[in-house]
Formats: structure tokens, sequence, C-alpha cells
């Protein structure tokens, strides 16, 4: 087995651990390389099925094209696609650029917000469709007790501190210093009622391996992350307004891999077009004891 | 390009003995760090008018910055011409203990850091017997802060000595000692020239010593089931049974068990998605088989080669446990056990002795296992499980208990018992005895309600049968109390939202269902009614179960079309047809009703 295998294989164990004891278990999805290699690892856990709902937060700042690639792998793959957003704050301009907030507080109202609400099902969710081929209000209310996550370890300081199978309390706080203990290949599977589960099965991937992968498996991506002839692509997606493409010439999937192996990228952060990681110096780990993955 | 090898190692000792600094030395020798990361924690250094140390490098959270200790294991990414490693790093202080746990738990090798002024500490030592336990065999032992004693040899020496001795009681053969000064780099990525006694590896040298864990393939075959599925969308007919392959190789056509039900099949084919058919899978692939036979199994049964060593199959056995719960592990409460994909209620029966991870003390006389204590310990299941020893194959040994949500221990099991004294016979005596013997006899119960009293259990191996039993269950309470005999029908989702609802919360549901059933059956036999259940697809052991509990009561178990048992014998093979004639005619055959006529 080489070191894809290995990757491969335990990510498939942690989605299948999961799926196993949670009855409400959704994975989230933000269109990026990372959760689309997940979405892809449960088709391999599943033999090709997604029996778990995707979850989708749209904040309505994404790069249009993100969207439109969703919808295509949802209705192609025949995923239960579900999204959820901030309506209010959407309403009341309570955004950035544009409206009345900084960075981190625009985050916090339209994805650590969105998403705790749209986890626990207090505010409406969207689920594609398949016959209509469109977006419907989801009948489904029930609180998501298991949530997938595609982070990474070497992604940055806290995440790296991540466990497999990492619960929240009741207030969706993350209790860094008392994690509960991962024993070989058992995780904590067993939640108090009122507590939910982050699952996070590619927390051994490095950026590199990610695209290692998604050449070895010829998965399908967003092209936002290849060159077009301009010298620029993205390395990292999220809201246009913070995120910047970078300068790079990789054309195709094969290019990204050498610049990462050798290139110019071998020795910058990943996230370093990420504005919101830079307002505090712990910006991330304050959104993401808020809820913010 | 090819693929390059990687490793986990995880970096444990006392608390600051400067654990942070090796791995802060070594990813900046490496070249490994991202170019953002060195700057923003110089920046923070500078902010807080500190003097710049590694150990900022991996202390990325601000609680514990604020702390100034590592309170998590963090992972660290970097890499030598040879391989990729993962560095984890393990916390020292004694109240993270568990997470020091989950670290080196996952880890092919350790590196053990001690200080050179202040020796060997209590968790130099009690890491050690973790690291042991934990089953890491490649330890290599780093003296750090050679510098504070001006690289004295005898220092060294005497660490050296006095720990080797210590290692040795615990079974661990350090590969090697290496003085080094992680905060000036001595013989971290180059030989120091303040050591020049010392002849041995770098702790960059000595990583790439580190051999990769032998290939399992060629160890016996062992499958945890961990789900079996049938995903009907778009077709698709397959019923995957699938799992990591924890040891050894499957290839189609091979006859494998499941244990404990030692349910048997021939594997069909090997599937997978997006990759090429294949005969064969190896050990640490995640994989699913079909089989050529529709047999009944549940997740948690470990699947193995009929031809090959099988394990162990008991509810008792002897082991080590590592305790890190917030409460300790006592006596006669029901706690969880997971091992391999199984999960079962489990108790601890004996506790044979406490050794003191520190000082490797033994205490005979503690009745519970407190945090942080090592112990020798006799447990016993609820039901049989499938176990390896550790001895002979590790990775089916190991197994964790849950408390109260939590994963609070983690042992390995030294010693299979044998299960004829255990404690559901225990139970069932003490029953019998304390049972308030009635007034009136069975013989004059028959003559009043015309009947002897019977439990019958219903049950059936066909998929197409599952709820086709209820209503044959149903269908003969109903003839026999028209009969004007004393019948009763009791299904197990009646009880599941009664009497065992408490038991729902627990995985191990079912078997709480059927002991209650087992227990209720006994009351109202006693009463001279017939008690009559379904329960689809029953396996040997909870027919054995439901027997004992009807103790010494009259028990009859019907099977239904396709029988669920191995070796089982039921009482009688029916078809769907006419069941319940069937069954009136058993009856009547046994003089437990009087004479049926069709």
């Amino acid at each position: 087995m080489n070191h894809l295998d290995k990757l491969e294989a335990q990510s498939v164990y942690i989605l299948r651990e999961a799926y196993r004891e949670f009855k409400n278990l959704c994975m989230l999805w933000s269109i990026g390389k990372d959760s689309t290699v997940l979405l892809w690892l449960a088709r391999k856990a599943f033999f090709g099925h997604v029996p778990i709902p995707l979850v989708h937060i749209d904040t309505h700042f994404k790069i249009p094209e993100m969207i439109s690639y969703r919808d295509d792998l949802a209705l192609k793959w025949r995923l239960t696609m579900i999204y959820g957003e901030n309506t209010g704050a959407l309403k009341e301009k309570k955004t950035f650029p544009d409206g009345k907030a900084d960075r981190l507080t625009c985050c916090q109202a339209l994805k650590s917000e969105a998403l705790k609400n749209t986890l626990s099902g207090e505010w409406p969710r969207f689920v594609m469709d398949h016959e209509k081929k469109e977006y419907v209000k989801d009948s489904k209310q029930e609180k998501y007790t298991g949530v997938i996550v595609g982070v990474r370890a070497d992604e940055e300081g806290s995440r790296s501190k991540e466990r497999y199978f990492s619960p929240r309390d009741k207030e969706n706080d993350w209790d860094v210093g008392d994690q509960p203990p991962e024993f070989w290949n058992q995780f904590k599977t067993d939640f108090a009622p009122g507590t939910h589960v982050r699952i996070h099965p590619l927390l051994d991937w490095t950026e590199l391996n990610i695209w290692e992968y998604i050449e070895r498996e010829d998965i399908p991506i967003t092209s936002l992350y290849f060159d077009h002839g301009d010298g620029k692509r993205y390395r990292s997606l999220g809201c246009y307004p913070c995120t910047s493409p970078v300068e790079s010439t990789a054309k195709n999937v094969k290019e990204i891999i050498e610049e990462l192996r050798s290139g110019k990228f071998a020795n910058i952060a990943e996230r370093s077009g990420r504005a919101q990681d830079k307002d505090d110096g712990g910006g991330l780990e304050t959104l993401r004891k808020g809820g913010y993955m | 390009m090819e693929a390059r090898e990687q490793m986990n190692i995880v970096i444990v000792g006392h608390v600051d003995h400067g654990k942070s600094t090796v791995i802060g030395r070594l990813l900046a020798d490496t070249g490994s760090l991202p170019e953002g990361k060195l700057e923003s924690v110089k920046e923070y250094c500078k902010k807080n008018s500190k003097p710049f140390e590694y150990a900022f490098l991996l202390d990325a959270l601000k609680d514990e910055q604020a702390q100034g200790i590592t309170i998590d294991t963090a992972r660290c990414f970097f890499k030598t011409r040879k391989r990729d490693y993962i560095i984890i790093d393990a916390p020292g202080h004694i109240e993270f203990l568990k997470n020091m746990v989950t670290g080196a738990s996952r880890a092919e090798a350790a590196l053990l850091v001690i200080d050179a002024k202040e020796g060997i500490q209590e968790n130099s030592k009690r890491h050690g017997h973790i690291v042991s336990m934990l089953g890491i065999k490649q330890v290599v032992v780093l003296v750090n802060k050679m510098d504070i004693v001006d690289f004295d040899r005898d220092v060294f020496c005497r660490i050296k000595a006095e720990f080797t001795e210590f290692l040795g009681k615990i079974n661990i053969q350090p590969l090697e000692f290496i003085p080094i000064s992680a905060f000036h780099g001595d013989n971290i990525a180059q030989k120091s020239d303040n050591t020049i006694w010392y002849d041995g590896l770098t702790v960059l040298e000595q990583l790439d010593a580190f051999k990769n864990k032998k290939s399992i393939a060629e160890q016996v075959f062992r499958m945890p089931v961990q789900d079996i599925y049938k995903f009907t969308k778009e077709g698709d007919t397959r019923r995957i049974v699938a799992g990591t392959i924890t040891g050894g190789s499957i290839s189609r056509g091979d006859e494998v068990i499941f244990l404990p039900s030692h349910k048997k099949s021939v594997v069909e084919s090997i599937e997978g998605f997006n990759v090429s058919t294949r005969d064969t899978a190896y050990a640490d692939e995640a994989i699913g088989v079909t089989l050529n036979t529709q047999i009944y199994i549940k997740p948690g049964e470990l699947m193995v080669k009929a031809n090959e060593k099988l394990p162990f199959v008991s509810s008792r056995f002897k082991a080590n446990v590592f305790w890190v719960g917030k409460s300790p592990l006592t006596k006669n409460r029901n706690y969880k056990l997971k091992i391999g994909t199984m999960r079962v209620g489990v108790k601890l029966v004996e506790v044979l002795s406490i050794i003191d991870a520190a000082e490797l003390n033994v205490n005979t006389f503690k009745d519970q296992v407190e945090r942080h204590d090592v112990s020798e310990c006799i447990f016993e299941t609820l039901k049989p499980v499938a176990f390896d020893l550790i001895s002979e194959f590790e990775q089916s040994a190991r197994f964790v208990i849950v408390d109260n949500y939590d994963i609070s221990g983690g042992g390995i099991i030294l010693e299979s018992l044998p299960d004829i004294e255990n404690s559901l016979k225990e139970h069932i005596r003490k029953r019998e005895f304390l049972w308030e013997k009635s007034l009136i006899t069975q013989e004059q119960r028959k003559e009043v309600y015309g009947h002897k009293s019977k439990f019958i259990v219903l049950t059936s191996g066909s998929d197409s049968a599952q709820n086709i039993i209820q209503d044959i269950g149903r269908g003969l309470e109903k003839r026999l109390f028209e009969m004007k005999y004393k019948a009763y029908y009791l299904g197990v989702s009646s009880l599941a939202s009664g009497l065992a609802e408490e038991a729902s919360i627990e995985l191990e549901s079912r078997y709480e269902y059927i002991r209650q059933i087992g227990e209720l059956a006994r009351i109202f036999t006693d009463s001279g009614q017939i008690l009559i259940t379904s329960v689809y697809n029953i396996d040997d052991y909870e027919a054995e179960l439901l027997k004992l509990l009807n103790q010494p009561n009259d028990i009859l178990i019907i099977n239904i079309e396709e029988s669920p048992f191995v070796n089982f014998v039921p009482d009688a093979s029916i078809k769907i047809d006419n069941a319940v004639d069937a069954v009136c005619s058993i009856l009547a055959k046994q003089s437990i009703i009087l004479d049926y006529y069709i």
C-alpha cells in the first residue's frame, strides 16, 4: 500500500464508523477540493452510493461558478443536496464589504450562524428535487447529531489539535483542553443528548495528498483552481470579497502537484489568500469555537 | 513519481523536558516550516516581549500559549529525504495523559525525552509504560538539555543505565539513547562537536532508521465487520459485508466464518468503487465482500478464514487496562466494551493487581481502578465476543471501555478464560434460590386451566419472514385464546418502549430485549400460561440464553422457513403456510394442549 492507499483506507473506515453510529448524519460540502475529495471517499466507502445528505452553507457571496458546479454534481451523482443560509443577515446587509459588518462579523453571520441553525434544523433547509431539478424547502427538520467535515490538520494550528471524532457541547463549544481520548482505531461514538459530534476523516491528509488523490482518482474539481491564462488561480476557495487568487500558472492538477512538491508553494501556507485569518492572531480559532469549520 | 513512505512518530516525556523544542528544531532544521508560520510566531514573541522559542511554533492555540504547556496532541508534518513524517507532540502534564495516549496509539515509533538536569521523572516512566502497553516497539530516548550539564558524559551514562533498567522491566529495549540540546541543535540534524564521546546517530538519522511496521499481510486473516450494506438505488442488488482487513489476506472462493455467531459462507466477490476487479485483498485495505449464501450476520462480528487459526470466543478474559476515566472503574457496573467493531456490555469482575505505572509497585489490595492506573483485571461481557491474545495477534486483542459516553480506558487481552461459570448462570441460581414458591403446583394449574404452561419462541432466518413471524405469533395467540386457553403474545417492540426502554439507548438493546423476554417468560410460565413471542434471526447464543432464563420451565423454539441457527437444533422447523395449525399440532403432540383437529 502506498501513502494514498493508507490515507484512503483510514478515511473510509472513519466514514463507515460515522454512518453506522449516527442516525442523523450529514456531510458538509464547501465545494472546495477537500470536501469534494471527502465526497469521493464517501462513494468509496459506500460502493458508489452516498447515503449521507450533503449540506452546503450558501453565503451568496460564493464565486458563482462554485454553485453551478455544486448543482451539476448533485444531479449527476444523485446526491441528497441541502443548502442553508442566513436570510436575515443577507436582507439586513450585515455583510462585508457592501454592508455594515467587518470581515469577522460577516463570516460569523453568514457562515457560523447559518451553519449552526441549519444543522440544528431551526432555520429552513432547501433540498434538491431531482425530478424538478431545483431546490425545494426541506420538510425534514431533524437536528444533525453527526457532522462530517473535511478539515485537515496541516491547515493551521487549531486544526492540528482536532480529533477524528470531536464532540461539541450544547453551545457548539469545542473544549480543546478536555478532548476525549482515541485509542488505536476506537473513537468517541457515544454522546450525551444535546451534544453533537464533528467527524474529521481528512485529518491526516496534507494539501499535496489531496491533489495527488484528485489526480489518481480523476475526481472532477471546479476549474477555479486552475489558471486560465491570466497567471492567476485560486488555491483555496471562499467568498469572493475575502478570497483572492494567487499568482500561479498551474493549468491542471499535474502542474498544481508540481508546484506544491517543489515549486513556489512548497513552503507557503495554503490559507495565505484568506483574509479573515489575519484580522486577529487566532482569528480562525475564535471562529472555530463558534462553530466555523 | 514513486509514492513516498510515511510514518507516524510520537514524542513523549515529562512536562518541560523539551518535547516541543525538539519538534520545533526538527521542523526548522529540515526546512519544513511553512513561511507564514515562523513569521507569525516570531511576531507573537516580539509583541509579547518573549524570547523566541521553537516550542512556540507548536503552541499554536491561544489557550495554550497562555499556559505555556502542550495540552493536546498536535500533529506536525515534515519530511526527510527518506520519507514523510507526522510527528505527534504528546503533552507531558499528567492531567493530559489521555491526550498523550491518543497521540501515542497512532505511532509506529516513540521518542522519549528526558531532561539531563532533572533526570528521570514520574512521567518519563509512566509514558514509557504506556508506550509499552500500546504496543510501540521502537523506542529511542533523547537526553535533552545536555548544554545545561556541560555535555557531561557521566550524567548521560547515569540516566542511560537507570532508564534502561526501568524500561527492561516493562519489555522495552530502547534502540538508542541520544545526548542532545534541542535548543542549540546538538545532535538533532547535525552531529555535535560538544559530544565527541557519542558515536551514535543524530535524531534525524535515527528517525530514518526506524522501520515501518512489517507487513501484516502474512498473518492470519481478520476483518471486523463494520457494517452490512444493501443500497438499492439504481438497481444495485449487492449485499456487501464491509470492513477493514486488520491482518492477512482474503480471496474469492475462500471459506469464511463469522464470530461469535459461527456462521459460514464463501467469498463471492471483492467489492470496491473506482477500482479494477480483483481476486484478493490484503491487510489495511478497507473493502467489502459479497458472499455466495444469504446468511444473516450483524455488524461487529469478526470475519476469519475457516482454514486458519481461529480466534477465541468467550465472555470472560484477563486483560491489562489503562484507565483515564473521570470516575474509577468499579465492579458490578455496566460499561460498554468496544473491540474491533463489536460493541457489547461488559463488567469488571475482579481486580487482580494494580501496577503503579511510574514505580511498577504492585498493589493487590485495591478493589477498583483509578484514573491513570494500569491494572490487571478479569472482565466479563454480556455475551461471548471473538478476540485474539496480545501475544499472538495484537490488532484483535485491543479494546476500549466506554463509561458514560466517553472512552475511559484501553486494554489488551492477555488470556481467554472459560465461560462456564459466568454471572448469568450465577444470576439464575440466585433467582431460583430466592423465588417464592407458590402453594399451587403446576399440576393443579394444569387441571384448572386445561393445558400445560409453555414458552413458545417463533423465529426465522428468511429475509421475507421478518414481519410474518409476528403475524403468526398473534394468530397463534388468537387461536389458542378462542380455544379458551390462557395464551399471551408479547412482541419485542412492546418491550422496547416499555420495560426495556432504558436499554434502548444502549447499542446492546437487542440483548437486553431478549434477556427481558426470558425473565418475563419465567414468570408467565410459572403462572401456568402459554407465552408466545417472535424474534427474527435468533442466533445460537440467544436461543440458549432464552432457554436458560426460562428455567426451570419449558420452552419450545420453532423455526419458520430458513433456519437462523448454526449448531442449535430448534424443537421444530415449519413452513409459513398453515404455520398456526402446525404449531398447534406440535402442542397437542406434546400434550401441552388437548387434542387439536384442523
